[in-house]
C-alpha cells in the first residue's frame, strides 16, 4: 500500500499545548516540512520566543535555543556567526517581535543577518491572556483595550512586513495567512523561499503569517478564520514585499 | 618575554584573545571603548568575529547564542551598559552558559560620570538580574593582574558552565602599565561542550541540544536551582581567592579590592614610616567572597580594628562586616561617585582610629 502522507520527522511526537483551532500548529508543521524537504535538518538551529511558541523546543526535532522576550534575532545572530554554515531561524509572535523585540528584528534585518524569521501575527498577546499588541486592529477589544483600540491613545497597528521591506539588508519578505487551504499552501511556499534566501546567503528573510487566536478573540475556530479574512487581510495585505 | 606598555582595556582584550576568545559582541560606552575597538581590529585576523550590536541588550543575547553554540565568547561594558545586560546575564546563568563579561566601572547611579568608581559591587555580587544566581566575579588591581586572570576567567566559565565577570574600574581600563603576556596555558581540565547547539544529526548518538531557562513545572525548576546552588557551593569551596598583604602582627587591617587596594598599600608604607603596622586583605574573587580569610585576619588577637576602603557608599563593607560578625569594629572610608581617596586620607583615618 502506498504511503500518501506521513508526519515529518522534523517534528517530535510531543503533543502540542496550543488551543484547539490555533494556527501555530499549522505553521510549526509547515516550517518542519520545509526543513525536511530542503534536507537541512542536520544543520538547522531554531530560536523560539517568549509567548505561545515558548515550548517550541519540545516540538521542533532539531537543536533549539529558547530566547528571552524579543531577543530571538540577537540570539540567532550569535549562533549564525559561530556556525555560518548552519541554517538559523527564529519563530516569534507579535508581542515578542513587534513590541519588546522591535529593535532586535530591525537590526537583524539592517545587518542583513543571514537568518530566517517566521513571524506569527495574530493581533494579540496569546500566552499572557489576550492583551493588546502593536498589531491589534483599531477598535479591537482586548484585555488591555477593553473599549477597543483607540488610535489617538495608542496608535495604529504596525505593518511589520512593509516596514522591514524598506531595509536594505532584507532579502526576502512576504506576508501570508493560514485561514484557508490555498493560503496555507502559499505560506509553505513563502517559508521555503525565505529559507532558500538564507541558504543562498542573500540576507535577512522573514515570513509574516497572519494567524488566529480563537481563545483570546473569544470566537470559535471557524469564526476566527472568517474574522481574520474580513478584518486582518484588508489591513495587512498579503504578498511578497521584498525579493532580492 | 619583554614587557610592553599597554592600556588596560587593550590588554584585557588581547588577553581574552590569547585565552581563546574568538567572538565578541559589544556596544560603545566610555570608559571601555578600547576593548571593542581592539577586538574589531584583532579578531578578524585570528579567525574570529567582532560584531557591534544595536544595544547592550542585544549584545548579551548574541553572547547567549554564541555561547550556546559552543564558542568562547565575551562582551564588555561599563556600569549603565552592564545594567542593561542584567536580563541576559540571568538567562545565561539559568541556561548554564559560559561566557566572560568585563565591567569597567564608572560613577553612578544613573548616567553618573565617566570616571572610575566601585558602585557596582552589589550589582555584581548580589545578583543584579532576577532569580537565585551568582556569577564568579574577578577583581584585578592592575593591568597585569587583569591579563593574568583572563585565561582563568574563560576556564572557570567552561568548567562551571557559568558567566564570569571581571569587575575592574575606569582607572584600570584607561591606565597604561608595563605588562607581559605569558603563553596561554590552561591549568584546568576543560569539559567537552557536548550540550552545545551546532546542528543535530539524529544518527550521531548525542541528544538534541536544547538551550533553555524555562522550567514550567515547579519540580523541574527546583532541580535546576538545586544544581546551580550545588555548583555555587563548589565554587565557594574551590575558587575563593584573596591577597593577604603585611597582615602578620598588624594592629589595623585594611580591606579593599581593585585599584583602591594599591592606594591602601601606599598608605601602609606611609604608616610604616610612622611605626604603625597596618595590613591589607584584598579579595581577588569578590564572589565568592573570601569570608573565612577576612574573618581570620581581622579577628586575630593583635588586630584592634579594621577599615574598609571603597569608592562607593560602602558596598563590600557589608560582606566584610558579615565575615567579622561583630567580633571587631569595621570602619568605612569612601564616598559614592568618583572621588578616589588618597593614601594620606587613609593614613589620617588610621591615625584617628588609633587615637579612639
Amino acid at each position: 500500500m502506498a504511503t500518501i502522507f506521513k508526519k515529518t520527522p522534523v517534528l517530535t511526537d510531543t503533543i502540542m499545548h496550543y488551543c484547539p483551532g490555533c494556527g501555530h500548529g499549522i505553521v510549526h508543521r509547515l516550517v518542519a516540512e520545509v526543513i525536511d524537504e530542503l534536507g537541512i535538518a542536520d544543520r538547522a538551529i531554531g530560536v523560539v520566543p517568549v509567548g505561545c511558541a515558548v515550548f517550541g523546543y519540545k516540538y521542533f526535532n532539531i537543536d533549539v535555543m529558547e530566547a528571552a522576550h524579543g531577543r530571538a534575532p540577537a540570539v540567532a545572530t550569535g549562533i549564525k556567526r559561530v556556525h555560518p554554515d548552519s541554517i538559523v531561524f527564529t519563530y516569534q509572535g507579535d508581542g515578542d517581535l513587534a513590541s519588546i523585540g522591535a529593535a532586535e528584528i530591525v537590526h537583524a534585518a539592517h545587518r542583513g543577518e543571514k537568518i530566517t524569521t517566521i513571524f506569527i501575527n495574530n493581533a494579540i498577546y496569546g500566552m499572557t491572556g489576550g492583551q493588546m499588541a502593536p498589531t491589534t486592529l483599531v477598535g479591537q477589544k482586548t484585555t488591555t483595550s477593553p473599549y477597543g483600540r483607540d488610535k489617538d491613545h495608542c496608535g495604529s497597528p504596525i505593518r511589520v512586513a512593509e516596514m522591514l521591506a524598506t531595509i536594505n539588508g532584507a532579502a526576502y519578505i512576504e506576508r501570508t495567512a493560514v485561514n484557508s487551504t490555498a493560503n496555507i499552501i502559499k505560506t509553505k511556499r513563502a517559508i521555503k523561499n525565505a529559507f532558500a534566501a538564507q541558504m543562498e546567503r542573500k540576507g535577512f528573510s522573514l515570513v509574516e503569517v497572519l494567524s488566529n487566536c480563537p481563545t483570546n478573540w473569544g470566537m470559535s475556530a471557524v469564526e476566527s478564520m472568517e474574522w481574520l479574512e474580513q478584518n486582518m487581510i484588508p489591513y495587512y495585505p498579503l504578498g511578497v514585499k521584498k525579493e532580492v | 618575554m619583554a614587557k610592553k606598555l599597554m592600556k588596560g582595556c587593550e590588554a584585557v582584550a588581547e588577553a581574552a584573545i590569547q585565552a581563546g576568545c574568538r567572538f565578541f559582541f559589544g556596544y560603545p560606552i566610555t570608559p571601555q571603548n578600547d576593548i571593542p575597538e581592539y577586538m574589531s581590529a584583532r579578531l578578524p585576523k585570528v579567525g574570529g568575529c567582532f560584531l557591534q550590536a544595536e544595544s547592550e541588550v542585544a549584545a548579551i543575547n548574541m553572547v547567549y547564542g554564541a555561547s550556546g553554540s559552543g564558542a568562547r565568547v565575551m562582551t564588555s561594558s561599563s556600569s549603565p551598559g552592564v545594567s542593561l545586560k542584567m536580563e541576559g546575564i540571568s538567562y545565561l546563568a539559568a541556561a548554564e552558559l559560559p561566557c566572560v563579561i568585563v565591567n569597567m566601572m564608572r560613577g553612578g547611579p544613573g548616567l553618573g560620570s565617566i570616571q572610575a568608581s566601585q558602585g557596582d559591587y552589589f550589582q555584581t555580587t548580589k545578583g543584579g538580574g532576577h532569580g537565585d544566581y551568582h556569577v564568579i566575579a574577578l577583581a584585578p588591581s592592575s593591568v597585569q593582574e587583569a591579563i593574568d586572570l583572563m585565561q582563568d576567567a574563560f576556564d572557570l566559565a567552561d568548567v562551571y558552565r557559568t558567566p564570569v565577570m571581571m569587575l575592574a574600574d575606569g582607572i584600570i581600563g584607561q591606565m597604561m602599565e608595563p605588562v607581559e603576556f605569558h603563553p596561554a596555558e590552561s591549568k584546568r581540565v576543560l569539559p567537552e561542550k557536548t550540550w552545545a547547539a551546532k546542528g543535530w544529526d539524529a544518527a550521531s548518538g548525542r541528544p538534541r541540544a536544547i538551550i533553555n531557562s524555562l522550567y514550567i513545572e515547579t519540580e523541574e525548576l527546583q532541580e535546576l536551582n538545586d544544581r546551580l546552588q550545588a555548583r555555587y557551593d563548589a565554587i565557594k569551596a574551590n575558587e575563593t581567592r584573596c591577597e593577604l598583604y603585611n597582615c602578620d602582627n598588624a594592629e589595623i587591617i585594611l580591606t579593599a579590592y581593585g585599584t583602591i587596594s594599591r592606594i591602601c598599600k601606599s598608605a601602609i608604607a606611609l604608616a610604616a614610616q610612622e611605626g604603625i603596622k597596618v595590613g591589607l586583605v584584598r579579595p581577588i574573587t569578590i564572589w565568592p567572597f573570601p569570608t573565612q580569610e577576612v574573618h581570620d585576619v581581622i579577628c586575630a588577637p593583635n588586630v584592634k580594628a579594621a577599615l574598609n576602603v571603597e569608592v562607593s557608599a560602602g558596598q563590600m563593607l557589608e560582606d566584610v562586616r558579615l565575615a567579622v560578625n561583630g567580633e571587631k569594629t569595621v570602619e568605612f572610608l569612601g564616598r559614592p561617585g568618583s572621588f578616589v581617596p588618597t593614601a594620606e586620607d587613609i593614613l589620617n583615618r588610621i591615625k584617628e582610629m588609633r587615637r579612639a
